[in-house]
């Protein structure tokens, strides 16, 4: 009786089903259509509108903006000093943040830790600025604990230079890969490892053959989020840097040409080239991935 | 759970002295990191309460007068309503326009669904100041730049994408069988998302959306750009001030800093007590029975 039932009761669900697909494709379909809107609105025409406006110097040609910006050293140094900070914080947070991670993972009580770790998500760059000035500065308990222990005979300049910059957007960018980072290594499932390690493979290469190859996707990801935050650096090179010097970075000339010189061609530009350069280290680190690892990208996530 | 596997790994590493060089290694980098954050920390609140700090281990003596005073110099009441403002509207925004486009995006296939996919992924992909800039001018010639809803409007680039991409994999691991289910009883689309997917997908929404409020109060880039002066956040609010330097006290930009610093922190601990924060890509913890 009652599998006579559940029989039909299944059909029908199936038919349920793909009725669902049938008729209500158009009508779920069309939840999407407001956030698309908004996107079109609010992302893609505006970065079209600043993509012509580039093109529309205030005196020369269509292509001037970007002639004036690649001969300029004072505007095209800030490309190579964004990169000069970015790469360097990117690589050395996701080296930080995969062996952490890998320990974190182990532990019976993350939270503490993980919370700690996350802790600067809060601080804001403010925060962090007025405590690297604070803190690491000549006068600073860094220093004085430093120079107490013995360990530096004169204080070392940590703030308003190229190291104040990094430090803190180590501080603020770290939480961020580490949080991206553990989610992914706690997403691959622990029985490979054991299998690897009973069969005799050392910590090691049980990262090196199991751990490695599953995280590179995630890892590719990480990094290119962990990248924007880093390229777009803005307040902490203007708060901890030298923003008319050695961190005068890519975000600063152009805020400079929009709201100083009311250049909005100019600081379209800039904006553009900003974009172009953040998007071609994505590429290349995605399509690097794709070159080392030929798996399933799914990584043992799903 | 696993005592084997635990006990395994501990007696690898008790064999081998490098590897427990490498612990000791990371612990001894994890230390150093937390230490000196909260010392970091530390010398911003002890600032804030300081009377004079200058040239010596500890200041000259403590005073409550920075906090009372930052309320009053920084209008910090107006700035503070504008903050949850635009936070509340950004959040509820996202929420309602992110949440069904993610059902849409798990559960349906359409032609030229990975170019709206590659649509969501790009605001996340490119700086806010790349973007940002071309849509501040946007803003401001089309009228709503300069106020509050050209803040609320600016932030809503990055946060629905983000919405969408925390909860298409929360979606996808409902079993599309509970709403066929629905269905076959009558529901309606809306009797659908209010009694059947808003209460399975609670948590990750929830999730999702403490995320955006925390990355809406501490998102700096879009709001500068956008806000006038009657519309900063605190954050734009702190940056300004500390611009103004010259006029202000250190110690009265460190108060405000620990202000906006307890009020994320706040936040941050409630989002982490309904979180896992290690869930936060992952779709389901891997259950660690065989199934």
């Amino acid at each position: 009786m009652g599998f006579r039932n559940r029989l039909p009761g299944r059909k029908l669900a199936h038919r349920g089903l793909s009725v669902t697909v049938g008729v209500q494709a158009g009508g779920t379909t069309l939840l999407a259509v407001p956030a698309f809107l908004l996107m079109i609105a609010l992302f893609v025409y505006p970065f079209i509108y600043g993509l012509l406006l580039s093109f529309r110097p205030k005196v020369g040609h269509w292509l001037a903006n970007y002639q004036i910006f690649f001969s300029d050293p004072f505007l095209y140094d800030t490309l190579g000093k964004t990169f000069a900070l970015a790469i360097p914080v990117t690589c050395l947070s996701l080296l930080l943040a995969i062996p952490v991670a890998m320990r974190v993972r182990l532990m019976q009580r993350q939270r503490l830790l993980t919370t700690l770790l996350v802790l600067p998500l809060t601080l804001g760059t403010v925060l962090v600025a007025q405590g690297m000035l604070g803190y690491f500065g000549p006068q600073g308990w860094f220093n004085r604990t430093m120079m107490d222990l013995g360990l530096l005979l004169s204080p070392v300049k940590l703030t308003h230079n190229y190291t104040g910059v990094l430090l803190s957007l180590l501080i603020t960018g770290f939480p961020f890969t580490f949080l991206l980072t553990l989610s992914h290594v706690t997403g691959i499932d622990p029985a490979l490892e054991q299998a690897a390690a009973t069969l005799g493979a050392r910590p090691a290469s049980r990262f090196r053959y199991i751990f490695l190859p599953l995280l590179l996707p995630g890892l590719a990801m990480t990094f290119c989020l962990s990248f924007v935050q880093a390229f777009s650096v803005f307040p902490s090179a203007v708060l901890v840097g030298e923003p008319a010097g050695a961190t005068r970075v890519i975000s600063i000339a152009a805020y400079h040409a929009a709201f100083e010189e009311y250049d909005y061609s100019m600081a379209s530009a800039i904006a553009m080239l900003m974009g172009a350069a953040q998007l071609a280290v994505v590429v290349l680190v995605l399509s690097l991935r794709s070159i080392v690892y030929r798996g399933p990208s799914a990584g043992g996530k799903g | 759970m696993m005592p084997g596997y635990r006990k395994h790994t501990v007696h690898g590493y008790a064999i081998d002295i490098g590897g427990r060089l490498w612990v000791y290694a990371i612990w001894a980098v994890t230390i150093w990191f937390v230490v000196n954050l909260l010392a970091l920390i530390g010398s911003v609140v002890v600032s804030s309460f300081s009377t004079r700090w200058l040239r010596s281990w500890f200041p000259d003596g403590l005073t409550l007068r920075w906090y009372s005073s930052a309320w009053a110099e920084f209008q910090l009441g107006e700035v503070l309503s504008t903050t949850f403002t635009v936070v509340g509207a950004v959040v509820v925004l996202a929420g309602l326009l992110g949440v069904p486009a993610a059902y849409a995006l798990a559960r349906r296939d359409f032609p030229g669904k990975r170019w709206f996919m590659l649509l969501f992924l790009l605001p996340l992909m490119v700086p806010p100041v790349t973007y940002g800039i071309p849509l501040a001018t946007v803003l401001y010639q089309a009228g709503p730049g300069g106020t509050i809803w050209g803040v609320i409007l600016a932030n809503l680039v990055p946060t629905v994408p983000f919405v969408i991409l925390v909860m298409i994999p929360f979606i996808e691991q409902i079993d599309p069988r509970i709403e066929a289910a629905a269905r076959i009883f009558g529901a309606s689309t809306p009797q659908l998302f209010i009694h059947v997917l808003l209460p399975i997908l609670a948590p990750g929404i929830l999730a999702a959306l403490l995320l955006v409020m925390v990355r809406t109060i501490a998102m700096f880039e879009l709001t500068f750009l956008t806000a006038g002066p009657t519309s900063q956040t605190l954050v734009v609010a702190l940056y300004y001030s500390v611009f103004a330097s010259g006029v202000r006290a250190v110690q009265s930009i460190d108060a405000m800093a620990v202000i906006y610093m307890v009020i994320t922190l706040i936040w941050l601990l409630i989002a982490l007590r309904f979180v896992n924060p290690t869930q936060l890509v992952s779709r389901v913890k891997p259950s660690n029975h065989p199934t």
